[in-house]
């Protein structure tokens, strides 16, 4: 059984009825040359107006985004990739939280020559990044004779299902100033909390602090319609930033990857039906909460904890106490047990790059 | 008036039809919803088997079924964009170059040098030989690249060319393969406007998958090419008409070029929404035949009829032999008080600011002789 694929597919119903209801959605019935035309790599405006209110609403309308600072790319990976492009050199590092998604050590390394160090978290924090962390990453990164161009967080985090809390949030954002460095917020699982009042994203953070130019323009925020909304097969991602020079760059290097104006012109109509939008992301919510205190309540019974989630598409579990010793030899024979006996398909936390043996995310 | 964009909006009418028709091709419709779901979390980054096979059919059927496409080679990209830095990506280093004829779209410097690193050698081409690559030249630059250390790893060649609006015959064609092969560099063929040759001229055309039918099949010499090193880039934006929908092929005859770039994909996917309308369409015979005679049909007509204009003002355009493409490549060297660079673009200037057209001067294609423009 597959759940190693972190999917979205509970909210479907509503995307459907959405097109049942609205034909002019379709480009093939509407304005079908225009569209098929149009290439201009801002993006269609309607598209960007649609992501600038759907990303606020998600926010609770605590954080408000400006459609110009949108830059569309073929699905976050490449957004990811893309801001490695601009924010670092071949050669120069990125820090990132463990454990983190594996996808990272491809999209942020392969082209573009850049390394990931990882900032060291563990359960004894709940896997929350500490001052202590950052530093130790950040020394280490020099030791090894590497500029460091930023930090790159995943908020809600994958594979935690957890949230960032607040105050890390800050932490993070004062030792990327302090450093000198960017800070790139990977929000792709912003629609996936399940209480709208427990996700921080870090444009709240900023605004709180009075949005001072020094701060915000270190900032950048990714993300992608594929685990909110279900769908990866339409390849929309977003680079948000508040940098003019990196939005600029952003949008020339777009040119690499754009969203098929089809697909654009398709979500320009969903997301900016406020109706359909405030349905959705209550709904969404509502059912990935009860899936994942399904699992976690079903493990419980079997003796297996959870890190406490609230977000996302999957749980962090907890087989350390059943390893034979702890170490990620360990794991991965307790994984390969499982795959092959049990049949099921989960992520051993060492791919993840965690540090502490026995994690497994399971979807 | 915008005379700077090569854009084909000739066919949109048999394009809405057919669309119109067949409204299970779109998954927003009542009778395609029902694939919403499925094609909607599909990002298998081999796409779907279906728009690789239609693609496929589309591509062979636009050489008049004179070759065949293994749909398993087909690798998708963002755009011709995304496809030919992709392959730069694959087949050379920071530093290594590709040599390419001049005059050729300027878009080619930022995509296959941004951000690989790799270099582009010009071939420069001459309008005494009506601009036409010569084995001689393409020598000539590859030794000379040679003697400056520039390691040489391949070359483009775009073909039917922009902006010249030629096709390369099929002769000169098979002595470039002969001499990428000798001197085992990669060659990379740009045939995005391998659907708009005109009339009378289709069967003209050559494609660089016909050679490499014919030294696979030969009863003469047969596989005396590196396969290895041939590839080919395609998209839908110029033939079609679709820019919006970013269809970027990349069609290698290199298993291992086919692989790490599949992978590379990931990075500009197409719509699995534009895949599953595309893989429809472009697996209907019916629709593809009309589809492709009409858009010669009415691309050449055109064609004949600027070109005529023109005439009758005493302007000269590229004549030379079999012509494509959805512009003219336009003679004004006679227009100009010197021949110099600073000349044309005082010329390019009064026709963008008192005529009001907005054409493309020929050096921002790094065209070696003022005084030419592109105007679609």
């Amino acid at each position: 059984i597959q759940m190693g694929l972190a999917e979205n597919q509970v909210s479907f119903d509503l995307l459907e009825d959405y097109l049942e209801k609205h034909p002019e959605a379709s480009s093939t019935t509407h304005n079908f040359k225009e569209n098929a035309l149009y290439q201009d790599y801002h993006g269609l405006k309607s598209f960007r107006q649609a992501m600038a209110s759907f990303m606020s609403q998600i926010r609770g309308g605590r954080a408000t985004f400006d459609p110009d600072r949108i830059v569309l790319t073929a699905g976050a990976t490449a957004a990811n990739e893309l801001l490695t492009f601009i924010l670092a050199n071949p050669g120069d590092a990125l820090l990132v939280p463990t454990p983190y998604y594996p996808g990272f050590d491809r999209d942020l390394r392969w082209r573009t020559g850049v390394k990931i160090v990882p900032i060291h978290c563990d359960s004894s924090t709940n896997f929350q990044v500490t001052k202590e962390a950052l530093q130790s990453a950040y020394n280490e990164a020099v030791s090894m004779g590497l500029k460091v161009r930023a930090v790159l967080i995943t908020n809600p985090s994958n594979p935690l299902g957890a949230t960032v809390q607040r105050v890390v949030l800050e932490d993070i954002l004062d030792f990327s100033v302090e450093k000198n460095i960017h800070l790139v917020s990977d929000e792709i699982y912003s629609g996936s909390t399940f209480s709208p009042d427990e996700f921080v994203s870090i444009a709240e953070v900023l605004n709180d602090r009075g949005s001072i130019q020094s701060e915000s323009e270190r900032v950048h925020i990714v993300y992608s319609l594929s685990k909110d909304l279900g769908l990866p097969g339409f390849r929309v991602g977003t680079i948000y930033s508040y940098n003019d020079a990196v939005v600029t760059t952003a949008r020339r290097m777009s040119s690499f990857t754009l969203i098929s104006s089809q697909t654009q012109h398709l979500l320009a109509c969903m997301l900016s039906n406020a109706e359909f939008t405030e349905n959705y992301i209550s709904k969404n919510r509502e059912r990935l909460r009860r899936r994942y205190e399904m699992i976690i309540a079903g493990l419980r019974r079997a003796g297996i904890e959870c890190l406490e989630g609230n977000a996302g598409l999957f749980c962090w579990m907890n087989l350390g106490p059943v390893l034979v010793d702890p170490t990620r030899e360990a794991e991965l024979s307790l994984w390969k047990l499982i795959l092959k006996d049990v049949r099921l398909n989960i992520s051993p936390g060492s791919s993840c790059h965690c540090s502490e043996p026995g994690w497994f995310r399971v979807c | 008036i915008q005379m700077g964009l090569a854009e084909n909006q000739l066919c949109f009418d048999l394009v809405e039809n057919w669309v119109k028709n067949n409204p299970a091709s779109s998954i927003c419709t009542p009778e395609g919803s029902s694939g919403f779901k499925d094609i909607a979390i599909f990002q298998d980054y081999h796409g779907l088997p279906q728009f690789r096979n239609a693609v496929a059919n589309f591509m062979a059927k636009v050489r008049g079924d004179r070759v065949k496409f293994d749909p398993d080679r087909i690798v998708m990209a963002g755009g011709a964009t995304g496809a030919h830095e992709t392959l730069a990506f694959c087949v050379a280093n920071p530093g290594e170059a590709l040599l390419v004829p001049t005059p050729y779209y300027p878009g080619f410097d930022r995509d296959l040098r941004w951000r690989t690193g790799i270099q582009l050698v010009p071939i420069e081409c001459k309008s005494s030989n009506k601009f036409k690559l010569t084995i001689e030249d393409l020598e000539a630059a590859y030794e000379t690249a040679k003697l400056n250390n520039i390691k040489v790893k391949g070359l483009l060649l775009t073909n039917p060319s922009n902006p010249l609006g030629t096709i390369l015959d099929g002769e000169t064609l098979r002595s470039v393969v002969a001499f990428t092969n000798s001197k085992s560099i990669h060659l990379i063929c740009d045939e995005i406007y391998s659907a708009t040759v005109f009339d009378g001229d289709a069967a003209e055309y050559v494609s660089i998958a016909e050679i490499v039918d014919e030294d696979r099949n030969s009863n003469v010499a047969p596989n005396r090419l590196n396969l290895d090193l041939i590839h080919l880039v395609y998209s839908l934006s110029k033939d079609m008409g679709f820019p919006g929908f970013r269809v970027g092929i990349i069609y290698s005859y290199n298993d291992v070029v086919v692989g790490c770039a599949r992978k590379m994909s990931s990075f500009g996917l197409v719509s699995a929404q534009t895949q599953h309308l595309l893989g429809s369409m472009l697996a209907d015979d019916d629709f593809v035949g009309e589809f492709i005679a009409a858009n010669r049909r009415r691309l050449s007509e055109r064609h004949r009829r600027f070109t005529a204009g023109l005439e009758r003002v005493g302007i000269r355009c590229l004549r030379s032999g079999n012509a494509a493409g959805l512009f003219v490549w336009m003679d004004l060297r006679r227009m100009m008080k010197e021949q110099s660079v600073e000349a044309e673009t005082a010329l390019w200037k009064v026709i963008i600011d008192e005529v009001k057209l907005n054409v493309s001067p020929g050096t921002s294609f790094h065209c070696s002789e003022p005084g030419w423009f592109r105007v679609c």
